[in-house]
């Protein structure tokens, strides 16, 4: 096994320079996943203050929907799945600078837009639902921040899939250079953070919500 | 080798992150547990599923790595349990002085 030069699925010796050249790479992605845990943190640290401040207004066990929360929870377990099996394509199917790229590759990015869809479908799908059962986010404090925390994940992941589509339209037209290599590298790491907020989410707000 | 080797480690961190979520779930839909037994019962999943997902999926280990990495992450870490932690200590302490 080779010495891993950052957290993360290395490229391995076997990309010759490219493995090397992505140790700085990954590590700047790295202080920028962290500063973005930090925010999470005080979305987090501002909803358990906020979680009784309904104002008299609906409350998590008027408006969460147990079922489309575990769905939403399996497609994005599932999308982060798709999405190490993109990683793994990349490290031992795109060895050599080949123009064409093979196709694995490309086929679990698209499994992992797919299931990133269906999670945001269906979130999108739930926030419409809670702001016509009159509780959009002015409703209470306990609404804002709610929609503060759970709707800045959703706009990651939104993010996440807009970078998917761009990743797979670059590695389409170009060959696979070193830079996209990194590109797909720190867009799985992005995509592995981002299930990792979701737990906490789940845990905190919607499990803990209707304890 | 190597190759099957990690990809037994995602297919291994998918079936225990199912587990993981799966049991949560499955207390408060069935309502098998209720109140501090249940939130027990939410953290710990939540705890072990955080460190699965860590290990498995983010490769993130204590061996064989640059250390500034692993330093990066562990301090983010501590700053995110303070500001959380901190932020509920102090407010729920004027909540419960203003009553």
């Amino acid at each position: 096994m080779t010495m891993q030069l950052y957290p993360g699925l290395n490229l391995g010796e076997a990309h010759g320079p490219d493995h090397a050249k992505s140790e700085t790479f990954v590590f700047g992605f790295w202080v920028f996943l962290m500063s973005d845990l930090v925010l999470f943190g005080m979305l987090f640290g501002t909803y358990v203050v906020m979680r009784d401040a309904t104002a008299g207004g609906p409350g998590p066990k008027e408006l969460f929907d147990l079922g489309s929360v575990a769905l939403q929870t399996a497609a994005l377990l599932l999308s982060s799945l798709t999405c190490g099996m993109a990683s793994l394509a990349l490290k031992y199917d795109h060895v050599s600078d080949a123009p064409v790229p093979p196709r694995s590759l490309g086929r679990w990015l698209a499994l992992t837009f797919f299931f990133g869809a269906v999670f945001l479908a269906l979130e999108i799908r739930d926030f419409v639902e809670m702001f016509a059962a009159g509780s959009p986010p002015m409703r209470s404090a306990w609404m804002s921040s709610f929609t503060a925390l759970v709707g800045l994940h959703g706009l990651h992941i939104t993010v996440g899939l807009i970078w998917i589509l761009v990743l797979i339209n670059q590695i389409g037209m170009q060959s696979l250079r070193g830079v996209i290599k990194q590109r797909l590298m720190v867009w799985a790491l992005y995509w592995h953070f981002l299930d990792i907020i979701w737990i906490g989410i789940f845990s905190v707000v919607f499990l803990g919500g209707l304890l | 080798m190597e190759k099957h080797s990690e990809h037994a480690q995602y297919v291994m961190g998918f079936i225990l992150a199912l587990l993981l979520t799966a049991i949560p779930f499955w207390v408060v839909w069935t309502e098998a547990l209720a109140g501090m037994r249940a939130a027990a019962v939410i953290g710990v999943c939540a705890f072990v599923q955080v460190v699965v997902h860590a290990h498995f999926f983010l490769h993130i280990s204590t061996s064989k790595q640059k250390r500034e990495d692993l330093e990066l992450i562990l301090f983010a870490t501590l700053i995110m349990v303070i500001l959380i932690g901190g932020t509920i200590w102090i407010l729920s302490n004027l909540h419960h002085r203003m009553h």
